[in-house]
């Protein structure tokens, strides 16, 4: 079996973190297989950002493995967790970032070069007009509005084709309606990328449409709403 | 990256455009001050190579300096041509070349000599031959160039050192192009060189020839212009207007033959004749040290505002890193490296300083050669605006120093910084 074949796209085994005397995860284990979708449920504190920040290799466990794709991330060294979460894993952040200086097709195409891949325009359109702003293709970050700021961040983290994409309160501070279309894009655009999507929010809304979830107050993922 | 760095400095150009501005004037003023004082000490060493001694009347041993060697200020006045026979006798002079100056043609200096005086800056004709008889001209390589004269060209002088400052021109006695020199890169390039006979013709002035021979032509003292062969600033020629003035020279270029003539003949000079003697090594020396009080301070101006430009770098890197630091961070988490992202800080440092150098140093060559243009007295120097210093390459290497240094600070924070914690801030 092949990496890419793997059937788990993350493997958290007993993960524990906690800042300074304040521990904040304790003995957390799961596992997302491919095209399984998850969400991650949990209060402000509950520990999501850091789960999120050690999935993706931007911080380390105190203790626990966390596994991408059937490769190890903890044991590597920082740049070699660079390089795993560049080919394998595309975040979305809860402010849209993108870079600021350049259009959101250069945005894409600069994804595709750090990522190690090589540019395909024709996948960059594709995309974009998948996510119904091909004609903002050329406008900078600055000059979209919410709605297609929101979109563009997704078409920046998911035109890599990521194993694993994990998107932080994507649908927060969006009403009920732009919360179920946001929340329908993500999950039409992964599946059309190969992509598992990982999901760490509050909000609740978003469980009629992926029912698999963990909560991270009460880890049992047969108790979500 | 590249392109990311250049959108980056697309992305403010006012304040791109204002870092640019400010290292290009500090770099424009150093290339000028390197290109002018380099340029007026090699020329002013070049031109006196090989002269070690300046006999002339008496006045500002400087100005007899300038005006002799260099062809630039007025001469102090004349000398009787008794003292080419005094000096030739001595047997500590190997060499005297006597200068007769009074006209111009089109601001080139005529300058009334002997073959010796090409052969001192090791002048070769390029066409022609040396002047030979009364009238005949050899003309320097750039004076030939600018006003595209050829052999057989006549031409009249006109009485005076520089352009339009002549009380006339010499129509009774014009003058036939006989020959051309190559460039030397010396002051011949600007001269128009003819025997001393012929300056005393053209002025109207009885002679034999400078070496006891009868002239040819002496009885030509009879023209319109009867005043002196230069504008004496001791009012000697003046107050020979009128009659029949004695045959005289300007200055006299000297060589020893041997160490003894250095001690001995500028003092026999000053103490026991009408004339004084001038030492090219000491009025060279002199003039290069008080004009490089003037250059270093002008230096030190423009050293003080390439730092001040590398600051302005440096308040604009680190505010960008600040503002930036979202984008980094974003740039981190989509698979740059730490140092590819401090790279994109280091390398918009650099291109900054890079195009201010380049265009302070397209900007210092152009601003030279206009000024060379439309000031006469730095032509007169010769100065070259257009020649390549390799202290303009260590000007560029100072800068992007500069540059990187200002960089430094804002990438190093960068490189310090915790992606986790950054994205958290940010968010």
């Amino acid at each position: 079996m092949t990496v890419r074949d793997a059937k788990a796209v993350l493997e958290a085994r007993g993960l524990s973190k906690s800042y300074g005397l304040v521990p904040v995860l304790h003995d957390l284990s799961f596992t997302l297989e491919r095209g399984r979708h998850l969400l991650l449920l949990g209060p402000s504190g509950s520990g999501k950002s850091t789960l999120i920040n050690m999935v993706t290799g931007l911080q380390t466990p105190n203790a626990g493995e966390v596994v991408i794709a059937g490769e190890a991330m903890t044991s590597l060294g920082a740049g070699a967790r660079d390089d795993l979460r560049k080919r394998r894993i595309g975040i979305i952040f809860q402010t849209l970032r993108l870079v600021s200086a350049v259009s959101i097709r250069a945005n894409l195409r600069l994804a595709q070069t750090l990522a190690g891949q090589t540019v395909d325009n024709a996948a960059t359109d594709a995309l974009l007009e998948t996510l119904a702003i091909a004609h903002r293709a050329d406008a900078r970050p600055r000059q979209l509005s919410q709605g297609e700021a929101q979109r563009a961040a997704i078409a920046r983290a998911l035109i890599t084709k990521p194993d694993l994409l994990v998107a932080d309160e994507p649908t927060s501070a969006l009403d009920d309606a732009n919360a179920e279309k946001v929340a329908q894009l993500l999950l039409s655009t992964a599946q059309a990328q190969g992509s598992t999507l990982l999901i760490a929010t509050h909000d609740r809304r978003l469980t009629a449409l992926i029912p698999n979830c963990f909560m991270l107050e009460a880890p049992v993922r047969e108790t979500c709403p | 990256m590249i392109g990311l760095v250049l959108a980056y400095m697309r992305d403010r150009p006012l304040v791109t455009a204002l870092n640019i501005l400010l290292l290009a004037l500090a770099v424009a003023t150093l290339a000028i001050l390197l290109l002018v004082s380099h340029q007026v000490g090699e020329r002013l060493v070049r031109n006196a190579q090989g002269i070690d001694l300046v006999v002339g009347a008496k006045g500002s041993p400087l100005q007899l300096i300038l005006s002799s060697i260099y062809h630039m200020d007025q001469p102090t006045g004349n000398i009787p041509l008794e003292a080419i026979a005094l000096l030739r006798r001595d047997p500590a002079v190997a060499q005297v070349v006597p200068l007769a100056l009074g006209d111009n043609f089109h601001g080139y200096r005529i300058v009334g000599t002997e073959h010796d005086y090409a052969a001192l800056y090791g002048a070769e004709l390029a066409q022609g031959r040396m002047f030979a008889a009364q009238g005949e001209a050899v003309m320097g390589a750039q004076v030939a160039a600018k006003l595209g004269a050829g052999i057989g060209q006549k031409f009249v002088g006109s009485h005076g050192l520089g352009d339009g400052e002549g009380a006339g021109e010499h129509h009774a006695h014009p003058f036939i192009t006989v020959g051309i020199m190559e460039p030397t890169g010396t002051v011949l390039d600007r001269l128009i060189l003819t025997s001393i006979e012929t300056v005393w013709d053209v002025h109207g002035i009885a002679h034999q020839s400078h070496e006891g021979h009868p002239h040819e032509r002496a009885s030509h003292y009879d023209h319109g212009h009867e005043d002196h062969v230069h504008h004496g600033s001791d009012g000697q020629g003046e107050a020979n207007a009128g009659t029949h003035p004695d045959p005289e020279v300007t200055a006299l270029l000297v060589r020893y033959r041997n160490a003894a003539g250095a001690v001995r003949i500028p003092s026999m000079i000053n103490r026991q004749t009408d004339m004084q003697a001038a030492v090219p090594a000491i009025e060279t020396a002199r003039l290069l040290s008080l004009l490089g009080v003037g250059i270093d301070a002008a230096r030190l101006f423009a050293w003080l505002l390439a730092t001040i430009g590398g600051l302005s770098i440096f308040v604009t890197l680190l505010s960008a890193a600040n503002a930036r630091e979202g984008d980094l961070a974003l740039l981190r988490v989509m698979g740059a490296s730490r140092l590819r992202v401090i790279g994109t800080l280091m390398a918009e440092g650099l291109l900054t300083a890079l195009a201010g150098g380049a265009l302070g140093l397209v900007a210092g060559h152009l601003v030279l050669a206009g000024v060379i243009g439309g000031f006469s007295p730095l032509a007169e120097l010769g100065l070259e605006p257009w020649r390549l210093l390799p202290g303009e390459f260590l000007i560029l290497c100072a800068v992007i120093a500069i540059g990187l240094a200002a960089a430094s600070i804002p990438a190093l924070r960068v490189f310090r910084s915790d992606l986790a914690q950054t994205l958290a801030r940010t968010g």
